[in-house]
C-alpha cells in the first residue's frame, strides 16, 4: 500500500455549508464545518436533534451536494461531480446506513443485501453475489433470516440488514446515521462490536449517535450544535464491545446455571 | 476486450433490470392488466380493422374481375336523365347495326356480344321457373370469363341461324332439373323448345347482388326474333385486347355511337359505357381509403392506450418514490432507474400488443362468420401493431422513467 497516500485524510471538509430553501424560509442546517477524518478512524458525531448531523452525513455520503465550502473525498472534489459520477463514487467507496433503515419492502433480507452489488458489479455471477450476501448477513448475525421480508423482522434485525447492505461491497468508508437508535443495549453493543472489528480491519467509520454510552466505543467524538462543530475530542477511555459481550455472556451463563 | 466487457455488462444489467421490472408488474397484476387493456383494444382494433378492410377490398376486387377481362359494356339510355328517357332522339336505343359498327370500326375490339334479355317462364322436366333469358353471341362466355361445367357453348353458326339452343345457369338448372344433368334436355321458353347444350359453372352473386347463376343464355338472334320481339338491344358487351387500350376504345365507341345516333355537340349521350377497369380502379382506391381510415381511427385508440400507460407509470413512480430513493442511495445510476421504468412501460405495451394481436385475429375470424367475406389478417399489420406498441411504450414510458431517474435521493427517501 502507498503509505504516503494513506497519511492524507479520507475526508476533508472546509467551511462546509448546507442551506435548505423551503418557500420563503431559509434553513441553515450546516453553517460552516471544517473537519478532517483520517483513514482508519472511528468517529462518533453527537448533538441535539436538528443540529445538522444527518445533513452533514448525507453530504459526506455523496447523497447530497453542499451549498457552500469544499468536500474532498480521497482527494476528489465532490462538489464538482455530476449525479452519475456521485453514484459511482458512492458505490465504490461508501457504505451508508440510514437513520430509518430504508430497506426495500416486500423484498427478502438476502435480496436487500444483494442490491448494491446489482448496481456496482452486474458482471459478478448471481451465485457469487448470493454467497457474498449470505456471508455478510452471517457476519451481522442474521444468517438464519435470509428469506424474511423487512416487515417480518424486528427493528434491530432490520438495522442489521441495513448494515449488511452497507458492508457487502466492502467499502473503505462506512457512514452510519444512528445505527443503534431504537435498539436494545445488548444488540447495540453487538453492532458496536461489529463496527470495532471492521475498524480494526482498516475501515474508516463515521457514525451518528445520541447516546454517550455508544459514543464511548469510538476513537473520536465530534459534537455539533446549530450546524457547527462545537467540540472535537479523542476518546481516551475507549470501551471494547467484544470484551463486554464476552463478560455479559459469562454472566448470563452463570445466571442460567444458578 | 474492454468493448466486449462493456457489452456483457450492459446485457447483464439490462436482463437483471428487466427481471426487477417484471416483478413489479407481477405485484400489481390487476393494474398491469387494466393498463395494458388500452393497448390491447388499440392493437386489436388496428389488426381487425385492417383485416376487415383488406377482406372487403379483396372481395370487391374479385367481384369486379369476375365480370370478365377488359370489359366495356354499352347500355342504352343516358346517364344524366337516370331512369327517365329523353324522348327527343330518334335513335335512343342500341341496335344490332350499332353493335356491328363497333365490331367493324373499333380497332381494339377482340370479341363482342349484343345482349337482348327479358324475364320469362322456363318449363322443363314438369317444372316451372321464372328466370332471366339472355340473348348473347357465341363469344359471351369468353368475354365474361365464364366456364362451362359440362357440355359446350352454342356456335357462331347457330347464332347466325337463330337456332333454338341454350346454355343454362347452375341455379336455374337446379330448379328445373334438380341433380339431373340438363345437357341434352329440352327447356321450353314461351312455348319454344330449346335444346340445352351446356351447363354453366356457378359464378355467385354479382356486383348488384343479383344471382348470376339464375339465367338461360340463348343466341341473341333467337331471343330478338322469338322471345323479346324487339329490335333494340339492352346492352352490348365488348372485350378489348389489352387493359391499356380500354380508354382509347371507350372514346372511339363514344364518338362512333354519337355519330351514328346523330347527336350534335352539346347533347348528352343516349348511351352509357361501363368501363370495368375504371370501376375496378375506383373501387380499389375507395376501399384503400376506407381501410386507411379504419386503421387510423383504431390508431387513435392506440395513442389513448399509450396515454393510459404514461398515467399509470407516473402514478407508479410517485408511489415508489421511496424505493427509487433507496435504489439510488445504494448506487443505482440515473440510467439504471430510467431503464427499469422504461422496461416496465415497454413490457406493458408489448404485452398489450401480443394479446391485442391475438384478439384482433379472433375478431377478424368472427367477422368472417357474420359477413359474407373473409377478413384478411396481414403479417404487415401485425408487425405494424407490434412496432407501434413498442414505440408507444418507449414514447409514453420515457417521461415517467426520466422523472424517476432524476429524483433527488435524499428527498425521495424522505417521501412518505
Ligand atoms: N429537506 C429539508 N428541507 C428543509 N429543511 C431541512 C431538510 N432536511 C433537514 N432540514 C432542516 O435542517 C436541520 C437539520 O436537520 P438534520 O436532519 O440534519 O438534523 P439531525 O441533527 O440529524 O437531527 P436528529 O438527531 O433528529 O436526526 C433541521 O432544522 C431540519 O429542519
Ligand atoms: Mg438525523
Amino acid at each position: 500500500m502507498n503509505t504516503f497516500a494513506n497519511n492524507k485524510p479520507v475526508i476533508q471538509l472546509r467551511d462546509l455549508v448546507k442551506t435548505y430553501q423551503t418557500g420563503e424560509v431559509e434553513v441553515k442546517a450546516v453553517r460552516g464545518v471544517t473537519l478532517d477524518i483520517q483513514r482508519g478512524d472511528l468517529v462518533a458525531i453527537m448533538g441535539a436533534s436538528g443540529s445538522g448531523k444527518s445533513t452533514l452525513m448525507n453530504t459526506l455520503g455523496c447523497l447530497d451536494q453542499p451549498t457552500g465550502g469544499n468536500y474532498l473525498l480521497d482527494d476528489i472534489a465532490v462538489s464538482r461531480l455530476n449525479r452519475k459520477e456521485l453514484a459511482k463514487l458512492r458505490n465504490k467507496k461508501i457504505g451508508f446506513v440510514f437513520q430509518s433503515f430504508n430497506l426495500l419492502a416486500r423484498t427478502s433480507a438476502l435480496e436487500n443485501v444483494e442490491l448494491p452489488m446489482f448496481y456496482s458489479h452486474p458482471l459478478i455471477p448471481l451465485r457469487e453475489r448470493r454467497q457474498r450476501a449470505v456471508q455478510t448477513l452471517e457476519e451481522v448475525g442474521l444468517g438464519d433470516r435470509l428469506s424474511h421480508h423487512p416487515s417480518q423482522l424486528s427493528g434491530g434485525q432490520q438495522q442489521c440488514i441495513a448494515i449488511a447492505r452497507a458492508l457487502v461491497n466492502r467499502p473503505e468508508l462506512v457512514l452510519a446515521d444512528e445505527p443503534t437508535g431504537n435498539i436494545d443495549t445488548r444488540t447495540s453493543i453487538e453492532i458496536m462490536g461489529l463496527f470495532q472489528d471492521l475498524n480494526d480491519n482498516g475501515i474508516t467509520i463515521v457514525m451518528i449517535t445520541h447516546e454517550l454510552d455508544i459514543a464511548a466505543y469510538c476513537k473520536r467524538i465530534v459534537v455539533m450544535r446549530d450546524g457547527l462543530v462545537i467540540s472535537d475530542t479523542r476518546n481516551e477511555n475507549r470501551r471494547f464491545a467484544r470484551q463486554e459481550i464476552a463478560t455479559l455472556y459469562q454472566a448470563e451463563q452463570k445466571a442460567k446455571l444458578a | 476486450m474492454i468493448f466486449l466487457d462493456y457489452i456483457r455488462t450492459f446485457l447483464m444489467s439490462t436482463l437483471q433490470t428487466a427481471l426487477i421490472s417484471l416483478r413489479a408488474l407481477r405485484r400489481n397484476k390487476m393494474r398491469s392488466m387494466l393498463t395494458a387493456l388500452g393497448i390491447i383494444i388499440g392493437v386489436a382494433s388496428v389488426v381487425a380493422m385492417i383485416a376487415v378492410g383488406n377482406g372487403a377490398q379483396a372481395r370487391i376486387t374479385s367481384q369486379v374481375s369476375a365480370l370478365g377481362q377488359n370489359l366495356l359494356t354499352i347500355f342504352a339510355g343516358s346517364r344524366k336523365s337516370g331512369g327517365v328517357r329523353s324522348g327527343l332522339g330518334s335513335a335512343s336505343a342500341l341496335t344490332l347495326a350499332d353493335a356491328d359498327a363497333i365490331g367493324r370500326e373499333v380497332t381494339d375490339v377482340v370479341a363482342i356480344s349484343p345482349e337482348a334479355s327479358t324475364t320469362a317462364q322456363a318449363i322443363a322436366n314438369g317444372r316451372n321457373w321464372s328466370t332471366t333469358i339472355a340473348g348473347e353471341s357465341s363469344d359471351y362466355l369468353k368475354i365474361r370469363d365464364w366456364k362451362l361445367a359440362s357440355g359446350s357453348m352454342f356456335t357462331d353458326r347457330e347464332v347466325r341461324s337463330a337456332a333454338k339452343v341454350a346454355v343454362i345457369g347452375s341455379k336455374t338448372a337446379n330448379e328445373l332439373f334438380g341433380p339431373l344433368n340438363p345437357v341434352g334436355q329440352t327447356v321450353r321458353v314461351g312455348n319454344i323448345p330449346f335444346v340445352i347444350t351446356g351447363l354453366l359453372e356457378s359464378k355467385g352473386a354479382g356486383m348488384g347482388g343479383q344471382n348470376q347463376d339464375d339465367r338461360i343464355i340463348i343466341p341473341y338472334t333467337t331471343a330478338m326474333k322469338r322471345i323479346t320481339g324487339e329490335k333494340y338491344l339492352r346492352s352490348i358487351n365488348v372485350q378489348i385486347g389489352s387493359a391499356d387500350r380500354m380508354e382509347v376504345a371507350q372514346q372511339q365507341i363514344t364518338s362512333l355511337l354519337r355519330q351514328r345516333h346523330r347527336l350534335t355537340t352539346g347533347r348528352d349521350n343516349d348511351f352509357n359505357i361501363f368501363n370495368q377497369k375504371e370501376i375496378a380502379d375506383t373501387v380499389n382506391s375507395i376501399s384503400k381509403i376506407i381501410t386507411l381510415l379504419l386503421g387510423s381511427i383504431a390508431g387513435i385508440s392506440l395513442v389513448v392506450g399509450g396515454i393510459g400507460i404514461m398515467n399509470i407509470m407516473l402514478v407508479s413512480v410517485t408511489e415508489r418514490t421511496r424505493e427509487i430513493g433507496i435504489r439510488i442511495a445504494v448506487g443505482a445510476q440515473p440510467g439504471d432507474i430510467r431503464l427499469q421504468f422504461l422496461i416496465e412501460a415497454i413490457t406493458l405495451s408489448l404485452l398489450g400488443g401480443i394479446i391485442g394481436v391475438l384478439l384482433g385475429v379472433g375478431v377478424s375470424r368472427l367477422v368472417a362468420v357474420f359477413a359474407d367475406f373473409k377478413a384478411i389478417v396481414s403479417v404487415g399489420s401485425i408487425i405494424l401493431a407490434f412496432g407501434v406498441s413498442f414505440v408507444i411504450g418507449v414514447f409514453f414510458g420515457f417521461y415517467p422513467a426520466h422523472k424517476a431517474a432524476h429524483l433527488d435521493p435524499i428527498e425521495a427517501l424522505r417521501y412518505e
